[in-house]
């Protein structure tokens, strides 16, 4: 099972996310998004860390509002989010523990800037494992 | 993920073409594609045209769902969508403004010649390229009180001059003169500020760029004349938007819309269209916050242009007044605003929506400055950085057809990865450079992205904007020095 993969779209671009469980796919969804604005390797998981708390009134909602949050602390406090660990999600509400490090320009090199997270074609689907696409405005 | 779509399309003229109501169950009007044959190629490429009928579902929605031939797929609403609603029983939806809340073009004049410049120009684009923030995470050096900022948001331009970014003609020469009424700070959430604060006064990433450009043709020697430019002056287009900011704003507003879609029971094709009464708390909120997001946008260009003329005067030696850089226009082309027009034989205030779209005002309309009241309110439109870009004006046949509105660019017809691949082994700026054009950027696959290949032409684009009558040409222009993040 791959943790994620990449999706093309005209003007935007995606991830499609697996995990055995909901919670691994919201983690590996945090790590492709990660993936599209920076080579994760390059990436420490030592250095910061915070948590995060999301809502919503589906599990759309959190998933939207909880990678929009990672998204914020990046753009506002510099924070790469390495790593995500899921201590709580359900249906309404997500809590997180966020390990990773500031943005270092001499060492990274941010590829793409996400700007939003959509709603377009979100979809969080349960087979045999839990899988997620999400499109992204940059 | 691309499919061509194949649904109903009825040639109205050469320039027009409906989509008709009977397509789905629940279009409450038709949808209309401004296009011609060639175009309409392209833009069947994606479901843009799909997006086009889903508008036509909102509640309130008043003439048409109007599509411009730079069209592409966006969020819930197509990039190059124009819908009207009713002030009583329709709708205003953050997905009809996008997340680039007043995404927008100015262009300034300047009484250098081609041939005035070419010794320095090359000082000039990296004087450019240094000074002025832009690119993935860049910073302002803009740092604002919190009083100040609250200014920023409801005063825009106005704000900008009042600290010494800029003189008063440029208030005059931007839409809304910088500043739309009705904004609501207390309805912006503290992330949306925070992410704004950082990056006010930066250019951003993307299709946004900084150009010197030289004027190729005219077209409209009267309107030209009005303008300050002939063939071989020296322009400066900026395109640029409301960063983080915006984006927050309609994060934000999506999820409150969201609530609003069970509350007032509508039922909506897509998710992405979340909308609200214009009437109701929700719709009253998110223009609120829309409007800081437009005054932010418009505060945003003014710093950027400040500083080009500084950088001007510093490269040439001369001063900005001497050197004529008058702001000729700003407009913004993603917006939501209330404007009169004749519905049915009544004058109706209406929630106009512009995507992807300009607003064209024809002339004598007495929302435009005095200077260009005999030929129209200027309408600016980027091109991509290997073509053109132009200046049209707007017209009386945008106001009884099209809302007032046209075209805004070119629109991306290939995915960011689609023309990395496609430019795999290319010297881009070697080919740029071929063509006379220099250029400038930050981001690693920038050049890749933004190659000509991945947009429309904006010469066919333009084409049938002027060919349906909605916009007149008035000046063509090819870039010279391209900056981008």
């Amino acid at each position: 099972m791959e943790k994620y993969k990449i999706l093309e779209h005209t003007a935007d671009v995606g991830i499609e996310a697996e995990g055995a469980t909901l919670k691994e796919a919201f983690e590996n969804a945090a790590s492709g998004m990660l993936s599209i604005m920076i080579d994760p390797e390059k990436v420490e998981e030592e250095e910061e860390s915070y948590s995060l708390k999301a809502k919503g009134r589906d599990e759309k909602e959190v998933l939207v509002a909880f990678l929009s949050e990672l998204l914020y602390k990046y753009e506002v406090n510099d924070l790469l989010p390495k790593r995500v660990s899921i201590s709580l999600l359900t249906d309404k509400e997500l809590k997180a523990e966020v390990y990773g490090e500031k943005i270092d320009l001499k060492r990274h090199t941010i590829d793409t800037q996400i700007k939003a997270v959509t709603y377009h074609q979100l979809t969080i689907e349960k087979n045999e494992d839990w899988r997620i696409r999400v499109i992204f405005d940059i | 993920m691309k499919k061509e779509w194949t649904g109903p399309l009825e040639k109205i003229d050469e320039y027009r073409y409906r989509i008709p109501k009977s397509y789905k169950s629940g279009m409450r009007t038709s949808g209309i594609i401004y296009s011609d044959e060639r175009l309409l190629t392209s833009i069947r490429q994606d479901q843009a045209l799909d997006q086009v009928a889903n508008v036509a579902f909102l509640p309130g929605i008043v003439g048409s769902s109007l599509a411009m031939p730079d069209i592409h797929w966006g969020y819930g609403f197509p990039i190059g969508g124009v819908a009207a609603f009713d002030m009583e029983k329709g709708v205003i939806s953050p997905g009809g403004v996008g997340y680039d809340v007043n995404c927008g073009v100015r262009v300034l004049r300047t009484n250098l010649k081609e041939e005035d410049i070419r010794e320095k120009v090359q000082d000039l684009g990296w004087a450019l390229f240094r000074e002025i923030p832009c690119g993935v995470g860049s910073t302002g050096r803009i740092r604002v009180s919190d009083s100040e900022w609250q200014e920023v948001l409801t005063k825009g331009t106005q704000w900008a001059v009042k600290k010494g970014y800029g003189v008063s003609e440029d208030i005059e020469h931007t839409e809304e003169e910088g500043a739309m009424p009705g904004a609501d700070p207390d309805k912006v959430s503290h992330h949306a500020k925070e992410r704004g604060r950082k990056q006010l006064g930066t250019l951003g990433s993307g299709n946004h760029f900084l150009e010197i450009q030289v004027v190729e043709e005219i077209f409209d020697d009267e309107a030209a004349r009005i303008f300050g430019i002939e063939k071989g002056s020296i322009t400066v287009m900026i395109h640029c938007g409301s960063r983080g900011f915006g984006h927050q704003v309609c994060t934000d507003h999506l999820v409150y819309m969201g609530r609003a879609i069970e509350k007032y029971g509508l039922s909506l094709p897509d998710r992405q269209l979340a909308c609200a009464p214009v009437n109701s708390k929700e719709g009253k909120d998110y223009f609120g916050a829309m409007a800081c997001a437009a005054n932010y946008a418009w505060a945003n260009r003014q710093c950027i242009m400040h500083w080009t003329r500084e950088l001007f005067e510093k490269v040439l030696g001369r001063s900005p007044k001497d050197l004529g850089m008058d702001l000729i226009y700003d407009v913004a082309h993603n917006i939501a605003k209330f404007e009169e027009y004749e519905v049915e034989g009544k004058r109706t205030k209406l929630c106009i929506h512009r995507k992807g779209a300009t607003r064209a005002f024809g002339p004598n309309h007495p929302q435009i400055p005095k200077e260009y009241k005999a030929i129209g309110q200027p309408v600016l439109i980027p091109g991509d950085m290997g073509r053109n870009s132009y200046i049209l004006v707007g017209t009386k046949k945008a106001e009884e057809e099209s809302w007032g509105s046209t075209c805004h660019g070119a629109g991306r017809v290939m995915s960011r990865h689609a023309a990395i691949r496609l430019t795999r082994g290319r010297d881009i700026k070697q080919e740029l450079a071929e063509k006379g054009i220099i250029v400038h950027w930050r981001g690693r696959h920038t050049l890749q992205e933004e190659v000509s290949e991945a947009y429309k032409d904006v010469n066919e684009v333009v084409h049938v904007v002027q060919g349906a009558g909605l916009s007149k040409k008035v000046a063509k222009l090819r870039p010279w020095v391209v900056v981008k993040g």
